[in-house]
C-alpha cells in the first residue's frame, strides 16, 4: 500500500502522543493509513515503554462504531494508552453539512423570506422586511431590515452581510438591536454571532474562528 | 384603448392627490385627453384640488350601482376641454365597492380617453385594491423622509405582487437645502432603498399650497419649481426624454460670481 497523501499525522507532547486524524477523508481510508502508520513508524516509538495517547478527529463527526474501530487498532499497540479522543466538531452534521441554498430578490418592507436551512441571498433586505432561516444567512447586498438565524434554536448560526446596517438581529432566542454607532462604519462586509450568549459582530474574515466547520485548511 | 395610472403612495399626506391632479391637468396641457379617477371614498380630495366641488352631481358608486350611467358622472374641468373627473363618494366607505366595479368602470373609461389617472387613498386595504384594479402602471409617491419610504417599499412589494407593471417613482417635495446640509435623505437614497425607475422630482413649493387652496392645479403656473417637475413628469409617461431638472436653479449673483472664481457653488 502506498501513502499518497498525508492523514495521519503523529506528534509528540511533553506526556505523551497526539494523533492528528484528518477529517477530510474518507473514514475507511483514514483507518487504513493508520494501521500503515502504526506498522510502518518509528518503532522505538512505538514499541517502548507506556505512552498516554489523545486522538484528535477535527471537525469529523464518528459513530460509536467507528470510534471502536480507531481504538481497536490503536490497541494493537501494547504501549499505547488511549487517554481521550477528541472532537470539535460542534454542530450537528444535518445542520453544518447541508449546503447553502441561493436566492435573490429584493425583500421589501412587510416581506418574509422563510428558509429551511443555510441561505445564501443575493440583493437587499429593506427595513420591515425580514428573513427567517433554520441556518445561517448571507446577505450579499444590505441588510436593512431583520435576519433571523438559526430560527429553530441553532445558537451556531451566523448572520452575514455585504452592508450590515439591519434594524434587528436574531440569532436563535437572543435579539440584538444595533446600536447607534453602527451607522457610520466602514463598509466591509461583517458578520453577527453569538457568543456567551450574547450578540457579537466581526469582520467576516475573522468568521473562521467562531464556525471552524468553514475553514478550508482545517489545522492538521 | 387608453391607459390607466394609478397614483399610490401608502402613507397619508405624501402628494398622491396633488400628483395625480397635475399630472392629469399637465397630461390635457400637452393636448392628451384625460380623465381623473378618485377613489378615496369617503375622503374625497381631488374635486376640491381640481376646483371641481361644486359641479358634481353623480359619483363612481352611483355608477358602479347602476343609478347613473357613466358619462353622467364624468365632470368636465373648467379650463381644458379634453380633461374629465370621476368624483368619489363622500358619504360612503371604501367597502361600497368591490375591485370588479372598479376594474369595469376604468375599462370603460380607456375606451374613450388615452390616460385615466387614478388616485388611490392611503393604507394597503379595501381602497387600495380597489384603486389597482383597474390600473395597467402605477406612479408610486414618496417624500424624502423614512416613514414614507419605508410605506413605498411596502406598497411596492404589493404592487409587484399584482398585475400592475414595474411601478415608478415620484419623489415629492423636496428642499435642496435641507439635502444639501444633509438633514433630509438624498434622492440616490431613496432609489437605493426602493430600487424602481425614477419619473421625477418634485421640489417643495409653496405655490402648490396656494394653489391647491384656489383650487387650481400648480402645473397651470410656469413660474413655479413644482409646475415644471410636473409637467416634466407627463412628458416622461409619454415616452420622452427628459434630464432631471437641477435642484438648486435659483443662484444669487454672488454665488455665481463665487463659482466664477473657483470658490463655491
Amino acid at each position: 500500500m502506498t501513502v499518497k497523501s498525508n492523514h495521519v499525522t503523529i506528534k509528540g507532547i511533553k506526556d505523551g502522543l497526539v494523533f492528528l486524524l484528518d477529517d477530510q477523508c474518507e473514514f475507511s481510508e483514514l483507518l487504513n493509513e493508520l494501521r500503515y502508520k502504526l506498522e510502518h513508524s518509528h518503532q522505538n516509538i512505538l514499541t517502548g515503554p507506556i505512552m498516554h495517547v489523545d486522538v484528535k478527529l477535527g471537525m469529523r463527526n464518528i459513530s460509536e462504531e467507528q470510534k471502536t474501530l480507531i481504538l481497536d487498532t490503536l490497541k494493537q499497540k501494547g504501549n499505547l494508552l488511549i487517554r481521550s479522543v477528541e472532537t470539535q466538531g460542534c454542530v450537528p452534521e444535518d445542520e453544518a453539512g447541508s449546503s447553502l441554498h441561493t436566492l435573490c430578490g429584493l425583500v421589501r418592507s412587510g416581506q418574509v423570506l422563510r428558509h429551511e436551512g443555510n441561505l445564501l441571498f443575493l440583493g437587499d433586505v429593506n427595513p420591515g422586511g425580514q428573513i427567517i432561516c433554520s441556518g445561517d444567512v448571507i446577505v450579499v447586498g444590505a441588510l436593512r431590515g431583520m435576519a433571523h438565524a438559526g430560527a429553530d434554536g441553532n445558537e451556531f448560526a451566523i448572520i452575514a452581510a455585504s452592508y450590515m446596517a439591519p434594524t434587528q438581529l436574531r440569532i436563535a432566542e437572543i435579539i440584538s438591536r444595533p446600536p447607534d454607532e453602527w451607522e457610520n462604519r466602514e463598509s466591509s462586509m461583517e458578520f453577527a454571532f453569538l457568543r456567551g450568549g450574547t450578540m457579537q459582530i466581526d469582520k467576516i474574515n475573522n468568521v473562521g474562528k467562531v464556525r471552524p466547520d468553514f475553514n478550508v485548511f482545517k489545522g492538521v | 384603448m387608453g391607459e390607466a395610472i394609478v397614483v399610490t403612495s401608502g402613507k397619508g399626506g405624501v402628494g398622491k392627490t396633488t400628483t395625480s391632479a397635475n399630472i392629469g391637468t399637465a397630461l390635457a396641457l400637452l393636448g392628451k385627453k384625460v380623465c381623473l379617477v378618485d377613489t378615496d371614498i369617503g375622503l374625497r380630495n381631488l374635486d376640491v384640488v381640481m376646483g371641481l366641488e361644486n359641479r358634481i352631481i353623480y359619483d363612481i358608486c352611483d355608477v358602479a350601482e347602476g343609478r347613473c350611467r357613466l358619462n353622467q358622472a364624468l365632470v368636465k374641468d373648467k379650463r381644458f376641454d379634453e380633461l374629465y373627473m370621476l368624483p368619489a363618494a363622500q358619504t360612503k366607505d371604501k367597502n361600497a365597492i368591490s375591485p370588479e366595479q372598479v376594474r369595469d368602470i376604468v375599462l370603460e373609461l380607456k375606451k374613450e380617453y388615452e390616460y385615466v389617472i387614478i388616485d388611490c387613498p392611503a393604507g394597503i386595504e379595501q381602497g387600495f385594491k380597489n384603486a389597482i384594479a383597474g390600473a395597467d402602471r402605477a406612479i408610486v409617491v414618496t417624500t424624502p423622509e423614512h416613514a414614507s419610504v419605508r410605506d413605498a417599499d411596502r406598497i411596492i412589494g404589493l404592487l409587484e405582487g399584482s398585475h400592475v407593471e414595474s411601478p415608478k417613482l415620484v419623489v415629492n417635495r423636496i428642499r435642496p437645502n435641507m439635502v444639501k446640509s444633509g438633514d433630509m435623505l438624498d434622492i440616490e437614497d431613496v432609489i437605493q432603498v426602493l430600487n424602481i425607475d425614477l419619473i421625477g422630482i418634485v421640489p417643495d413649493d409653496e405655490h402648490v399650497i396656494k394653489a391647491a387652496n384656489n383650487g387650481e392645479p400648480t402645473v397651470m403656473n410656469p413660474d413655479s419649481g413644482a409646475a415644471i417637475a410636473y409637467r416634466n413628469i407627463a412628458r416622461r409617461i409619454l415616452g420622452d426624454t427628459v434630464p432631471l431638472m437641477p435642484l438648486n436653479q435659483k443662484k444669487g449673483a454672488f454665488t455665481r460670481f463665487k463659482k466664477f472664481l473657483g470658490i463655491g457653488g
